[in-house]
C-alpha cells in the first residue's frame, strides 16, 4: 500500500487532501464533519481581526456554469470571510485541534495591511493550537474594496512586508495564499518567498463575471437587481491553476519553495496532477461544495491504488515528478511528428472530427469514402494538431500517433529527422543561433 | 376483473380501468427530463437520424435549441419540415427511422429519444397555438386537395403558405385521416388528432369541406374544372377480404373500422369486445386492434400471421408492445374459415398451418381452430379508385414522379393512394409537402413566364 501521509512544511496529515479556507470550514460543525469523512486537513475559513465581524449578503452568493446534465464545472461568490466573530472561530479551532491531533488545521488570516494588526492577532491564533497560518492575500471581492485580501496580493512589495512582520512574529509556519488576478504569478510567488514564506498556495478565485440574467440585465448572482464580480472556482479553473502552479515550481527563483495546490481538484486525478507539477498537497473546495465531504474517499483511494499500480510509495515519490518536462515554447522538438489516427471499431459515426476539422482546421478527416460515410484521417493533410481527439466524444477512439524517424511524412514530403531541434535553431527564426560551422 | 361473458360485450372493464389502459403510451418529458436528454445529443455531423428521417427534420438543431431553453425555436425548426410533426412525434416508429440511426446505437444502444424530444418541443408550441408561419399575399391561384390525413393536410398547409386559396375536400365527418380515425388511441390521447388539425389549419385559407367523398360527390374532372390544381392523398378506402366462408358472420369486423369506431368513441366503454379474439394480420393496424381490445377486457386475443415474425410489419417494438400488453402472436397460421355457432355469430376461426417451399408460402396440411367470438381483419388496406377517369395507375395504386405529379397534367398525389406510399404518418406528410412546393412551382411559372431577353 502506497504510503500518503503527507508532510507539508512540517504540518503533518494522514492524506494530502486539505480543505480550503471557504464556507465548509467556517465553523467546527462543518469541520468535524469534514474530519470524520477523512478530510486530511483544513484550512479554517479566514479569520478577520477583532470587533465587529463583516457582513455578507443576504441573496444570492453563488452562480455556476454547468455541463451536460447541469454537472457544475465552475462556480462563483460574492462570500466574504468569515462573518462570525473573532473570539468564537478561535474557542472553536482549539476545541477541533484538541479533539483531532492527526488532522492539520490551518488559520486562513486577513486584517488590515498594517504591522499592529498583524501583531494582534498572530497570538491569539497561536493559542488555538492550529498548525500554520495562511495569509489571504487573493480575496478578490469586498475585502478588495478595503485594502485587503486581492489588493495585497497584486502588490509584491505589500506581500513580502506582511509576510516579513508574520515571520517576525509568530513561530507558525506561514503559507502565503496568491491571487491568480495578476499578469504573472512569479512575481507574488518571488515576493512571498524574499519575505521569508514557508509556503505559498494557490490558486485563490479569479475575477469573473460567472453569467447575466437576461430578464433583468444584471449579472449573476443577482442581489436586488445588481451584481458585482465575484471569484471564480470550480473545474473550470483548474487548468489555470496547473499552469500557474507550475510556472512556480519551475521558476529558478522559487524553485524548491513548497507548494499547496488549489483550483478545481475534484478527483484522485486532478490531485495527483497537481502534486506531478509540484504542489506538496492540495486544497478542495467546490468539489465538496457540490457533492458532500464523501468525495474525499475516493481521492484517498484513488491517489493510493494509481501510486500502487506505477509503483510509487511516498508523495515524495511523485512530487514535482512532472516540473522538468514543462518548459518554454521554443524548446519543443519540430522533428517530432504525429498524425491523427481514427479506430474504425470504436467509431461511433458522429462525424465530429471531420467537421471541425473541415469547418476550422485543416481538412484533413474524410466524410464519405466510395459513397459510404467514413471519417478518416488524411495523413497528407494532417498537421497533427489534437482538435479531433478533443471533440471525438468516445474516449480513446482518435490516437495521436508519432511517426518514427526515417519515414516520410505525407504531408509535408519530408522524411522524420531522428534529431531533436527547435525553434532556437529553426531557420525561419530570424533570432536563430547560428550552429557552429 | 372485469367480465368474462361470452360474445361481444361493452363495459368489460370498469370505466375507470379503461380510461388508465388508455392514457398515454408515452408520457410527455418533464422540462427537465428534456434538458437531461437533450444534453445527450452529440450534434453530428450531416446527422444520420435527419438523413433518416422521411421529412428532414435538423434534429440535432431543434435538440440544441431545446438543450438551450429555446422550445419554441425548437418547435419551428420541427414544422419548418413537417407541419404534423406533433402527430410524427407520437406515431413515428422512430425505432426505425431517426432513433435507429442515432449514433448513439452504436456508443451504447441506447438513442437519444428523438420523439420524445420532438413531442416536448412541438407540445410547447401548440400549447400556446404559437404559430409560426403566415400567409404570403393571395395568390390568386385555387388548390383543390382530396383527403385531410396526413398527406393533404400537409400539402394544404403549404400550399397556404405560399398564398394559394384551398379547399380541402374529406369523405369523413372530421379531417384528419388516420390520425383521427386509424391509429391507436394510447397514441393520441386528449382530441389530439383534431386539436393538430386546428394549429395547422389556423394559418388560414383552408377550406375544408367535410363529407365530400371523390367518386360519390364528386369527380377528378370536377375538380381539375373547379381549382388550378388538384392533390389526391385520399389514403386507401378499401380493405382485403379474408375471402373464406364465414366472413359475413356477426362478430367478423375489419380491424381498421373497429380502431375508428374505438377513435370517436370519447370513453370507450361503450365499444363491445369478444371474450376471445383472433386478429388476422401482421402490421401495425393489426397490433393497435389487438392491444386496445386487451385494453378493453378481452381475455385472450391472439394475433395470426400467415408468415413468420420477420415477416411482420409492426416494429419489434409494436410487437413487444403486444406481448406486454397480454396479446399472444402466433406464426405460420393462415385463415382457412370462420366457425360459426347456431345463431350465425362467430365461435372460433379454422387456420391452416404454413410454410415456406421453395420461397413460396403454402400449407402444411395441417390446421387448428382457434376459438373466438370476436374476428378481426387487419390483412391489408386497397386503394380504391373511384372517381378518377384515366389517371395512370400501378399495382392498383397512383403513379407519380419525385415530385408527386400523375400521369394527368395539373393533377398531384401522395400518402398511402400513391404507389411509393409507404404506410407511414410521416412519408405522407413528405409527400404532401413536396407536391406543395411542386404544385406552387408550376403554378407560379405558368403565372409569371420568365422574362425572355430580347436578341
Amino acid at each position: 500500500m502506497a504510503d500518503i501521509r503527507n508532510d507539508f512544511v512540517g504540518i503533518k496529515s494522514p492524506n494530502p487532501f486539505w480543505l480550503a479556507s471557504a464556507p465548509p470550514t467556517d465553523k467546527a460543525y462543518n469541520v468535524e464533519r469534514a474530519f470524520k469523512a477523512g478530510w486530511g486537513g483544513v484550512v479554517w475559513k479566514t479569520l478577520g481581526e477583532e470587533g465587529p465581524p463583516v457582513v455578507n449578503v443576504n441573496g444570492p452568493r453563488y452562480g455556476a456554469i454547468w455541463g451536460a446534465d447541469r454537472r457544475l464545472l465552475g462556480l462563483n461568490n460574492i462570500e466574504l470571510i468569515t462573518d462570525r466573530d473573532l473570539q468564537t472561530n478561535l474557542r472553536e479551532m482549539k476545541q477541533v485541534k484538541m479533539n483531532w491531533p492527526d488532522r492539520a488545521l490551518i488559520a486562513s488570516i486577513m486584517v488590515p495591511c498594517v504591522e499592529e494588526s498583524w501583531k494582534a492577532i498572530l497570538p491569539l491564533v497561536e493559542e488555538t493550537g492550529a498548525d500554520g497560518i495562511e495569509l489571504n492575500f487573493g480575496c478578490p471581492h469586498g475585502m478588495s474594496e478595503r485594502g485587503m485580501g486581492a489588493a495585497v496580493g497584486q502588490v509584491p512589495e505589500y506581500i513580502e512586508m506582511v509576510v516579513r512582520w508574520c515571520k517576525q512574529y509568530t513561530r507558525m509556519p506561514v503559507i502565503t495564499k496568491l491571487t491568480p488576478n495578476i499578469t504573472d504569478i512569479r512575481n507574488p510567488a518571488r515576493a512571498a518567498k524574499r519575505g521569508g514564506t514557508d509556503a505559498v498556495s494557490l490558486i485563490n478565485t479569479i475575477n469573473s463575471i460567472v453569467s447575466v440574467d437576461l430578464d433583468n440585465f444584471a449579472p449573476n448572482p443577482t442581489v436586488g437587481g445588481k451584481g458585482t464580480h465575484g471569484g471564480y472556482c470550480g473545474p473550470a479553473v483548474k487548468p489555470i491553476a496547473l499552469n500557474m502552479v507550475a510556472e512556480i515550481a519551475r521558476d529558478p527563483e522559487t524553485y524548491g519553495l513548497p507548494i499547496s495546490g488549489i483550483g478545481g481538484v475534484t478527483t484522485w486525478r486532478d490531485a495527483a496532477e497537481f502534486l506531478v507539477l509540484g504542489a506538496g498537497n492540495v486544497q478542495v473546495c467546490t468539489a465538496a461544495m457540490t457533492y458532500g465531504f464523501k468525495i474525499v474517499q475516493e481521492m484517498i483511494t484513488g491517489l493510493s491504488d494509481w501510486m500502487d499500480e506505477k509503483g510509487h510509495r511516498t508523495l515524495d515519490d511523485i512530487t514535482g515528478r512532472a516540473v522538468p518536462n514543462v518548459t518554454d515554447w521554443q524548446y519543443l522538438n519540430l522533428n517530432y511528428i504525429a498524425k491523427a489516427r481514427i479506430d474504425q471499431d470504436l467509431c461511433i459515426q458522429c462525424g465530429r472530427c471531420h467537421i471541425a476539422c473541415e469547418d476550422t482546421s485543416h481538412q484533413a478527416i474524410t466524410s464519405m469514402v466510395d459513397g459510404i460515410r467514413h471519417f478518416e484521417v488524411m495523413e497528407d493533410e494532417c498537421v497533427g494538431c489534437n482538435l479531433c481527439v478533443n471533440v471525438c466524444p468516445v474516449d480513446n477512439c482518435i490516437s495521436m500517433v508519432s511517426l518514427d524517424p526515417g519515414t516520410l511524412d505525407e504531408r509535408t514530403g519530408k522524411i522524420v529527422e531522428p534529431i531533436y531541434a527547435n525553434w532556437t535553431t529553426h531557420p525561419n527564426n530570424p533570432m536563430a543561433r547560428q550552429a557552429a560551422e | 376483473m372485469g367480465t368474462t361473458d361470452t360474445g361481444i360485450v361493452a363495459g368489460r372493464l370498469p370505466p375507470a380501468e379503461v380510461e388508465a389502459n388508455f392514457a398515454d403510451l408515452h408520457a410527455p418529458l418533464t422540462r427537465h427530463e428534456a434538458l437531461v436528454e437533450s444534453d445527450r445529443c452529440y450534434f453530428c455531423y450531416d446527422a444520420p437520424c435527419m438523413t433518416a428521417c422521411p421529412t428532414s427534420i435538423d434534429i440535432p438543431l431543434f435538440i440544441r435549441q431545446i438543450s438551450t431553453g429555446n422550445a419554441l425555436g425548437a418547435a419551428k425548426t420541427i414544422f419548418d419540415q413537417n407541419i404534423l410533426g406533433g402527430m410524427c412525434a407520437r406515431v413515428c416508429p422512430t425505432e426505425t427511422l431517426c432513433e435507429e440511426a442515432c449514433v448513439r446505437n452504436t456508443a451504447e444502444e441506447r438513442p437519444v429519444e428523438i420523439g420524445r424530444l420532438q413531442r416536448f418541443a412541438t407540445d410547447a408550441a401548440m400549447r400556446e397555438n404559437k404559430q409560426f408561419y403566415r400567409r404570403a399575399a393571395p395568390s390568386g391561384k385555387s388548390i383543390g386537395v382530396v383527403g385531410a390525413g396526413p398527406a393533404g393536410l400537409a400539402c394544404a398547409h403549404r400550399l397556404a403558405m405560399k398564398g394559394h386559396a384551398v379547399t380541402l375536400y374529406d369523405a369523413r365527418e372530421k379531417a384528419g385521416g388516420l390520425n383521427e380515425y386509424g391509429i391507436a388511441a394510447y397514441k393520441a390521447v386528449d382530441d389530439f388528432a383534431s386539436r393538430e388539425v386546428d394549429y395547422v389549419t389556423a394559418i388560414g385559407g383552408i377550406d375544408i369541406r367535410n363529407g365530400q367523398m371523390l367518386g360519390r360527390d364528386f369527380t377528378l374532372t370536377d375538380l381539375t374544372a373547379r381549382h388550378d390544381a388538384v392533390f389526391l392523398g385520399m389514403g386507401l378506402a378499401g380493405v382485403n377480404a379474408l375471402m373464406t366462408e364465414g366472413e359475413a358472420a356477426e362478430g367478423v369486423e375489419d380491424a381498421v373500422d373497429f380502431i375508428a369506431r374505438l377513435r370517436q368513441s370519447p370513453t370507450k366503454t361503450d365499444i363491445g369486445v369478444g371474450r376471445r379474439i383472433v386478429v388476422i394480420g401482421g402490421g401495425m393496424t393489426a397490433v393497435d386492434a389487438a392491444v386496445q381490445a386487451r385494453l378493453l377486457g378481452a381475455e385472450e386475443v391472439t394475433i395470426c400471421y400467415r408468415r413468420g415474425k420477420e415477416n411482420m410489419n409492426a416494429s419489434e417494438f409494436e410487437q413487444d408492445l403486444a406481448a406486454a400488453k397480454g396479446v399472444t402472436i402466433r406464426h405460420w397460421l393462415q385463415p382457412l374459415r370462420i366457425v360459426t355457432g347456431a345463431q350465425g355469430t362467430v365461435t372460433g376461426i379454422e387456420l391452416a398451418y404454413t410454410q415456406l417451399v421453395d420461397g413460396r408460402l403454402t400449407t402444411t396440411g395441417e390446421t387448428t381452430v382457434i376459438a373466438a367470438d370476436q374476428v378481426l381483419k387487419a390483412i391489408g388496406q386497397t386503394f380504391e379508385p373511384m372517381g378518377l377517369e384515366v389517371i395512370g395507375l400501378e399495382r392498383g395504386r397512383i403513379l407519380t414522379d419525385a415530385e408527386g405529379r400523375t400521369s394527368l397534367d395539373g393533377v398531384w398525389a401522395g400518402g398511402d393512394c400513391i404507389l411509393d406510399g409507404e404506410d407511414l404518418t410521416v412519408s405522407a406528410v413528405a409527400q404532401g409537402r413536396d407536391a406543395a412546393e411542386s404544385i406552387h412551382r408550376t403554378l407560379m411559372a405558368v403565372a409569371s413566364p420568365a422574362i425572355v431577353a430580347v436578341a
